[in-house]
């Protein structure tokens, strides 16, 4: 079950011709597809086109019903490889994942798949993961397609401009037997707008009929000699028909007056950043009608020579804005103006940053120092003379602390780290190795568990330098979704090839968490169109680890701790591995509250545990906190002058978990602590027997009151 | 971060409205994000959002983005991200948020309204450290009062939540009430109305938003400061008790408060004996002192014997948690209504050292001293229990262990922290003809002892320390404020690395 459900929203994608939806760039996206008469969509979720996933998921029904086959790839791999049927059929397909490091796991599957050709159009809409609120190392999916030669849309962040690269997309991959790459920018994936819908199309041919009528042609498989054919058919046939069918469909875009001796390139995605800044100078208006002359590349890869050089007739200076690096884009256009011996001034990463998000300011500040040296007349008085300054607003980069994502509250994989901690406290350092999901927070304060993530799945193959082994043996993390997308092979079954000695923890909370909570393998719930419930353990067996401990409720602190501790010290020889399971409590609380809120109405009897702290038991040292971190275990100041230091305090956003008692409990912390268990419609009985408790400790609590001085209520 | 020069917008660029906001994962942005874009679209506007959904939205710090313009038969270009300078409105969702807003220009004299949250959600940085790292919210309030064009700031999470609802109601409440928009509120309410979640709740949330942003902060402040927990109890005590107060009202105006504060500790802690002994010890203080020094020593005195002597032992544990007003206390927090029960749950990790702590003082000695006995008492009572005081078995035990007080003074326990504490006391005094201030930072050291077990023992760890170091300092025109900065660094980590750090600083100029 996803973290976001887009059961209604899946709704629209039934539009037809003369409707117009309104709402977010992946369900366009999906739209479009459908419009586009796919036959075949795939993938594998991940920031940020997790929610495309998601909506397929949500879509399969109508897919079904057009006779589309939707599979939840195992992995990216498995995703660009099932393009495969497009190489022999005329049939549409499309997948979808992150990049670039998605199409890191791709490329395998990609460059055969270049080599092959395609006969049915074949679509890789990645999600590039660049920029703030990105999650991975800051990279360009761009390279993959020089060097595999396939093509790279990147459209202007427009729902219209994003369904009408789906269709070019299609079109031009079968104009040019080569698989074409769209690319979405993080903000563009959820960026919100409308556009007119076409009725949904039909696959032509559909994979059950394909598949009735197998087809192959050895001339297709990479293998000499046909192999140096496909490189000879990619330049000689696949380019040129690339670049006539662009210029013919007008795939890319000139805007502004044709008079002016200067003029800007820019990638698709980052058009409206530029208008932004020409607004801003005011040689634009809010519609976009602009002054300076954009060529706006919807297609980045490849660049067609005769189309630029159009361009740039009768220009002086030419401005090249192509985020991130390096500069694949104006280097290209650089050889081609120097191979024209053009006197053209190339402008491009020397007034814009090398490296680093293209901002609005950022954008503003590069075009500005563009138009100082091509055009400076062109610049409003203002920019060319500042004579208003601001008034000076006081630095806060000192006060303000900077706020990494971490653990939710309640999350499952928190106890886990606190054990681990409590090992380090008394084993002393080991070496750590994290992997790709949530439990990578754990390698940030309060834990610091972990030390490097080398790819998803490749956490316990990044501990090979040393399965050699030594005095202390080396951990490392490893979770349920890395485990089934690519761990099972290249960590566990590396680790027992190679006859490793380290320990490994998996992180089994039931879902692919950190992508949104959709299901795995080895999730517990039943999913109708999936194979669920199989156990990672099982898995390990067959793999041929012999040491598999389980740890079926991750809360359990203490027994985290010695079975960590026991893989560390115990005289087995071989890999050892520890899954320590429960529930991501996103999915949780979302799948048991209405649950729970219905039993309650129902006048059922729950009861709802919440953590507390005593006030005037915490002496506000915090070492709770430093095994925790969670949210809702927070600090607050008492009103109280003989107190320094604020108290820990747990707001009402506590989900009772339990790690709160565990750590007070396993690491002999303090007794501040206590779980309180509202119970809502409770049993007459119970209601008596809690009367009776009541009764005696009141008798009890007066006749200590009578004989005693004592402050009155203590404070909260 | 330096501000840029704001650039002379044209007229064109301004024609398009900018909203940004900035939000802590979890904390509904997403919903605020989507009320805006309907009510927007619903009065005839060009609309466009956007959101970065992945692991930032976890519980790190994220940002929604929405520019809108009066709708007409073509399509205006809008941008994906804000730019510092060129943001309408500006809405944080926490007051940390408020200042992350500042520092990435996002709020500006010429143009911005900001809409904001003074409640705090603690970063983690802020809530590790042993000390006091809570940042200063008084700094980013200052700021904003600059940056803002128009300032709106009210606590906006505890209004939502008074109402049953979540901080993205109330904000939009406050969007609403701040008129920035030219959509009447009905047409807000009803983009509520259309999302039909929680619909009442948050209704009453956006209007209590609304009235925050139309009528000022002053309103939505809680007021009325706590008045300080008295002593209470039977009368021929009281009457032992007003003695007590009698006495500390003959000290010296300024230490009267704090010594009253003390006093109300140990006797709550102990009886009124104990209180008087409380009283004996500050008056070696006070006998030391004078007005010429603003009395600064026996005020430390006071707050820092009081805490001395009021250690926290099992006995003392026991009698808290077993307390009459305890229970309606957490059941009030716990928001438990009169027909639902509570049951309760302790968390006890007694180590042999507590236990032996408890025994009389001199077998206390003969037992901590033997390894072999330890280890039988770790054995027999140092695991994890956990009492369920509602119950009247558990119940029973903690009460009877809180009503050791008459034994309390006889224990190994009691021993150690009496010694300990006239150890310190004296050494305190006698550095007073020497090194007034540094008296008084010998005093305040008593800071470092807290919490229970290991964390109990690193803390002494850390106090002996910082003692220690004062011998390097004597004499030293600076010593006070090294001694200072000192017992900061000794707050900064709990193994005490800045500690180490800062001594060796002191090593390197004495």
């Amino acid at each position: 079950m996803a973290e976001r459900s887009f059961k209604a929203e899946v709704e629209h994608l039934r539009k037809g011709q003369g409707d117009v939806f309104t709402g977010e760039g992946i369900l366009a996206i999906t739209k479009a597809l459908l419009e586009n008469g796919v036959g075949y969509v795939g993938g594998y979720q991940g920031a940020p086109i997790s929610h495309l996933m998601d909506v397929l998921a949500d879509a399969e029904e109508l897919l079904t019903e057009l006779g589309v086959r939707f599979e939840a790839n195992a992995s990216e791999a498995a995703a660009a490889a099932m393009l495969a049927a497009s190489v022999h059929y005329p049939i549409r397909g499309a997948v979808t994942f992150k990049g670039p490091v998605g199409v890191n796991v791709a490329s395998d599957a990609l460059a055969n798949l270049c080599s092959s050709g395609v006969n049915g159009g074949a679509l890789i809409i990645v999600g590039e993961d660049y920029g703030e609120g990105s999650s991975i190392m800051q990279e360009r999916s761009h390279g993959f397609a020089m060097k595999s030669q396939f093509w790279m849309l990147d459209p202007r962040p427009n729902l219209p401009s994003i369904t009408k690269a789906v269709k070019d997309g299609f079109e031009l991959s079968e104009a040019s037997n080569t698989p074409v790459m769209l690319m979405v920018r993080i903000r563009s994936c959820h960026v919100t707008g409308s556009f007119a819908t076409k009725d949904n199309l039909p696959p032509p041919l559909a994979m059950k009929q394909a598949i009735a009528a197998p087809q192959s042609d050895f001339k297709r498989v990479v293998l000499p000699p046909w192999s140096y054919v496909h490189e000879q058919q990619k330049i000689a046939e696949r380019w040129p028909a690339a670049e006539k069918f662009i210029i013919e469909n007008g795939l890319n875009e000139v805007m502004g007056p044709d008079t002016a001796k200067l003029g800007i390139v820019v990638q698709g995605g980052m058009y409206n950043g530029v208008i932004r800044a020409l607004q801003r100078l005011g040689l634009a208006d809010i519609f976009g009608k602009t002054e300076v002359p954009l060529y706006v590349l919807n297609v980045t890869y490849p660049l067609v020579r005769d189309e630029f050089a159009g361009f740039c007739t009768g220009k002086d200076h030419i401005l090249v804005v192509e985020e991130g690096q390096p500069e694949h884009i104006e280097q290209h256009l650089g050889s081609f103006l120097y191979k024209a011996q053009s006197k053209i001034k190339l402008y491009g990463k020397d007034v814009l940053p090398m490296a680093g998000e293209y901002t609005g300011q950022v954008m503003l500040d590069g075009v500005t120092a563009f138009l100082k040296q091509a055009a400076p007349d062109m610049l409003p008085g203002q920019v060319r003379a500042p004579n208003r300054e601001m008034p000076a607003i006081p630095d806060l980069s000192k006060t303000v602390p900077t706020r990494p994502p971490g653990f939710c509250t309640g999350c499952p994989e928190r106890p886990i780290f606190a054990g681990m901690k409590l090992v380090e406290e008394e084993l002393g350092k080991h070496q750590i190795s994290g992997d790709i999901g949530c439990h990578l927070f754990g390698s940030l304060p309060p834990f610091e568990i972990g030390g490097s993530t080398m790819g998803y799945g490749l956490g316990p193959a990044a501990n090979g330098a040393f399965d050699g082994g030594g005095e202390r043996r080396a951990i490392a993390m490893l979770g349920d979704g890395g485990f089934w997308h690519n761990g099972l092979s290249s960590s566990i079954g590396n680790m027992v090839y190679n006859k490793s000695d380290n320990v490994v923890v998996i992180v089994d909370n039931y879902y692919s968490a950190a992508t949104g909570g959709q299901d795995l393998l080895s999730s517990r719930v039943v999913n109708e169109t999936k194979a669920t419930g199989n156990p990672i353990q099982a898995a390990l067996k067959g793999v041929g680890v012999k040491w598999i401990k389980t740890i079926d409720h991750s809360y359990d602190v203490a027994k985290v701790r010695d079975t960590v501790k026991e893989a560390l010290t115990t005289e087995f020889q071989g890999p050892k591995v520890i899954v320590a399971s429960s529930e991501c409590m996103l999915n949780k609380q979302r799948r048991e509250k209405p649950l729970r809120q219905k039993a309650i109405r129902d006048g059922r009897r729950v009861d709802v545990p919440r953590f507390g702290v005593d006030a005037d038991v915490c002496t506000g040292d915090h070492a709770c906190i430093r095994l925790s971190g969670c949210p809702s275990l927070s600090l607050k100041r008492l009103e109280d002058p003989l107190r320094d230091d604020p108290i820990a305090h747990i707001d009402q956003t506590c989900v009772g978990c339990g790690n709160c008692g565990e750590v007070a409990d396993a690491a002999a912390l303090c007794p501040s602590f206590y779980r309180a268990d509202v119970v809502h419609n409770p049993g007459g009985l119970e209601r008596w027997r809690a009367g009776v408790r009541s009764r005696v400790r009141t008798w009890l609590q007066t006749r200590r009151d009578v004989r005693r001085l004592r402050l009155e209520d203590a404070p909260t | 971060m330096n501000m840029q020069a704001p650039q002379q917008e044209s007229t064109a660029v301004n024609g398009i409205f900018k909203l940004a906001i900035l939000a802590v994962g979890g904390q509904g942005g997403g919903v605020l994000t989507a009320w805006i874009e309907s009510v927007a679209r619903a009065q005839g506007y060009d609309v466009q959002a956007t959101s970065v959904a992945g692991v930032s939205q976890r519980t790190g710090a994220t940002i929604y983005y929405i520019e809108m313009a009066p709708g007409s038969d073509q399509q205006p270009v809008f941008a994906l991200a804000p730019s510092g300078g060129d943001v309408d409105v500006m809405i944080a969702a926490e007051m940390m948020e408020v200042g992350r807003s500042i520092m990435r220009g996002f709020v500006t004299p010429d143009r911005t309204t900001l809409i904001g949250s003074t409640h705090r959600q603690l970063a983690v940085s802020e809530k590790t450290i042993p000390g006091d790292g809570i940042a200063d919210a008084a700094e980013v309030r200052a700021a904003a009062e600059i940056a803002a064009q128009r300032l709106i700031l009210a606590d906006m999470d505890q209004l939502a939540v008074a109402q049953g609802s979540v901080i993205s109601a109330s904000l939009f409440g406050a969007l609403a009430g701040a008129g920035v928009l030219p959509f009447p509120r009905v047409a807000f309410e009803e983009a509520i109305r259309a999302s039909g979640k929680g619909v009442e709740a948050s209704l009453r949330a956006f209007d209590a938003g609304y009235s925050a942003a139309q009528d000022g902060e002053e309103q939505t402040q809680k007021q009325g400061v706590p008045v300080a927990p008295e002593i209470i109890g039977p009368e021929d005590r009281m009457r032992q008790w007003d003695g007590l107060k009698a006495w500390v009202q003959a000290m010296p105006d300024p230490v009267q408060d704090m010594a009253l504060a003390g006093l109300r500790k140990v006797v709550d802690f102990q009886d009124a004996a104990y209180g008087n002994l409380y009283l004996d010890h500050l008056n070696r203080a006070i006998g030391v002192d004078g007005a010429d020094q603003g009395w600064a020593l026996s005020i430390a005195a006071a707050k820092y014997i009081a805490n001395a002597m009021a250690y926290d032992d099992i006995i003392k544990v026991a009698d808290l948690k077993t307390r009459a007003p305890r229970l309606d206390r957490i059941r009030r927090e716990m928001g438990a209504e009169d027909a639902q029960l509570v049951q309760l749950t302790e968390f006890f990790h007694p180590r042999a050292e507590e236990v032996a702590g408890l025994m009389p003082a001199a077998m206390g000695v003969k037992w901590e001293a033997s390894p072999r006995r330890m280890a039988l008492l770790a054995k027999l009572f140092g695991r994890g229990r956990r009492l369920r005081t509602d119950t009247l078995r558990a119940f029973l035990m903690l009460y009877v262990l809180g009503g050791l007080k008459g034994y309390r003074l006889r224990t190994r326990r009691h021993a150690v922290e009496a010694a300990h504490l006239e150890v310190w006391l004296a050494r305190c005094l006698a550095m007073r003809d020497q090194d007034y201030a540094l008296a008084v930072e010998l005093f305040k050291n008593r800071r470092l002892i807290k919490g229970y077990s290991d964390t109990h023992a690193r803390g002494l760890g850390k106090f002996d320390r910082v003692m220690e170091a004062a011998d390097l300092l004597t004499g030293r025109e600076d010593a006070a404020e090294w001694m200072a900065r000192l017992r900061e660094a000794a707050l900064q980590d709990p193994e005490g690395k800045a500690l180490s750090g800062a001594i060796e600083t002191v090593r390197s100029f004495v």
